[in-house]
Formats: structure tokens, sequence, C-alpha cells
């Protein structure tokens, strides 16, 4: 890897790489390669198997990189070739058929609702204290494992690695739409499972409620 | 605006993408209800947990081995480009001294 090469854009790496230089494609692998790794460690919880997903995903990256066009950024691409790559040691895990995250849920998405929150309590203690704590930790990961995973992968990409909506969903091959729909019921299980384990029953408040002020009537 | 509007906008609102427009209407209702109050304020500290998580370290010798495998299917693929020229390539290696 050469040091001149870190000051570089992605774009210009990967047109450097595609013209030969390697030093350019290693310098991408070694920006992407700790959260691609990130990425497969929240998907698959196994030093092994994120090893795995991760190395395939830039071989993937190497042999397809002519095809790589520049229509979403390289990030997004790359974490595309990770998702897959991660759906697929999971389908294999469980003896699955491999599907694509577009083939198996699009169709249904929007006869799904929006799940209602029901347990409303403040929490006991802020995240920033709650991470300390290594029982906590195992609980939020559990949390997340419950999740299926076309709502786990949105949450990780756009909550977690800080994609936009529209990356997530290039990234996904996904609708925007679709996104933002998995994305809510994502935030809102998680927000209801924690909620039930940090939540202070103390101020818990019943979510059949009444307006005074704001329903209008009909 | 009912509970159940301020649920469509919820993702808009915690991201601060929420339309000027229903912003005010959204906090009228919020400083109105208790229960929408902490949904928004769970649903806050619910990103913030996963975000701050704990960072897994890639394992150096991973790395290492990663590197050189990427490094040896880089020469694979080089080879075989060379040894069919009639593949377009978008650019000549400008150190191709054959």
């Amino acid at each position: 890897m050469n040091d001149a090469d870190l000051q570089l854009s992605d774009q210009e790496l990967v047109n450097r790489a595609k013209n030969g230089d390697l030093s350019a494609f290693e310098t991408l692998v070694s920006r992407y390669e700790q959260r691609v790794f990130n990425l497969a460690m929240r998907m698959l919880h196994n030093v092994h198997d994120a090893e795995d997903v991760t190395q395939q995903t830039f071989l993937n990256a190497l042999e397809h990189l002519e095809e790589f066009r520049g229509d979403a950024s390289f990030a997004t691409w790359l974490y595309r070739i990770a998702t897959n790559a991660a759906l697929k040691n999971l389908r294999k895990k469980r003896g699955l058929p491999t599907v694509s995250l577009e083939e198996s849920t699009e169709l249904q998405e929007e006869r799904d609702t929006i799940p209602h929150p029901e347990y409303l309590a403040d929490w006991r203690q802020s995240p920033q204290e709650l991470i300390q704590n290594n029982e906590v930790r195992a609980l939020i990961q559990q949390a997340l494992d419950e999740l299926d995973e076309k709502h786990r992968l949105v949450f990780l990409l756009r909550d977690v690695e800080g994609l936009s909506v529209k990356e997530t969903a290039q990234a996904l091959g996904i609708s925007e739409a679709n996104v933002k729909v998995r994305l809510l019921r994502a935030r809102l299980q998680l927000r209801e499972k924690l909620t039930r384990t940090f939540g202070d029953p103390k101020t818990l408040v019943k979510p059949e409620h009444k307006h005074k002020n704001s329903e209008p009537r009909a | 605006m009912k509970c159940d509007e301020l649920l469509k906008l919820l993702n808009e609102y915690v991201d601060g993408e929420i339309d000027p427009a229903f912003c005010k209407e959204f906090e009228q209702h919020l400083a109105g209800c208790d229960p929408c109050k902490i949904v928004v304020d769970t649903i806050r500290k619910t990103i913030l947990i996963y975000k701050n998580d704990q960072i897994y370290e890639l394992p150096v010798e991973f790395r290492e081995r990663l590197h050189k495998l990427l490094r040896q299917r880089w020469r694979e693929i080089r080879d075989s480009k060379v040894e069919q020229p009639q593949q377009p390539s978008p650019a000549p290696r400008a150190n191709n001294q054959n």
C-alpha cells in the first residue's frame, strides 16, 4: 500500500485499481475491511463466519471490479456484496435455499402494518450507562437477533453503519419506501423489547389513552 | 395530529428530516401526549444504544491472510487477461513490458 493513496477518494482509487494499480485496490480494502467485518459480526456473531464473509466480499469486489460503474458509491456497492454474502452464509447454516433479499419480501411489504408501541415507560438508566454492563450488552444483541433478517439489515446499515435511506436502498436492492417501512418496524420492535427490559415500571404509561387536546371531532 | 399520524412521521422526526410544515404540529402533539413523548424518547435511546455498541476488532492475522489472498487473486486475474487479449480492457497497463 502506498501512503499517497490514503488521500485519494474511493472513486479515484477504483479508477486506478481498474487500470491495474494493486496498491490502490489494497487501500480500498484497508478503508472498508473493518466496517465489513463489523457488519458481518453483527449479522453472524461468530468470528470464523464473519471472516469468511469479509473474505468473500473483497474477493467478489475484486472479481467484479470492472463491472462497478459508479451508479452508487463504492461503499454502497461493497455493502451490497457484503450483505448478500452474509445472507448466503446465514441461509447455508440453516439449510435454506438462497433467496435474494428482494425476492424474499418485497411483495408482502405493503400488507404488513406498523406495530403499535405497547410498553411505554422511561428507561431506568441512560444508554451510555447500560452498555457498560456485559449482561446488558448480551440482551441488546439478543433483541437484535430476534428481528428477522430484512429488518435487521436495514437497521444495521441505516442506524449503526450510518448509511442514508437512499444508500441503504441501493445496498439492499429495495425501494426507499421499503427501507423506511422496514426501518420503522425495526426501530419499534427493538424499542419494545429494550423498554420491556430496561423500562422503569414506576413510570409505566397506558397506551390506550384519549387525547383531549389534539383529537379532532370526527 | 393523532398518535397514528405521529407514528408515520416518527422516522423523519427522529432523524431530523421532518418537513418543517409538520414539525410544529408534531411537537405540539408531543407536548400534550405522554405516551408519544415516551415513544420518541425510547426510540432515540434504542438507536443510540446500538450505535454506541462495541466495535469488533478485525483480527490482525486474518487481515494479513486476506491481503495475501487478494494479492494472489489479483495476479491470477491479471495473468488470465494477458492470455486473452481479445477481452476488452478499459486501459492498457503502463508498465506492461511484453
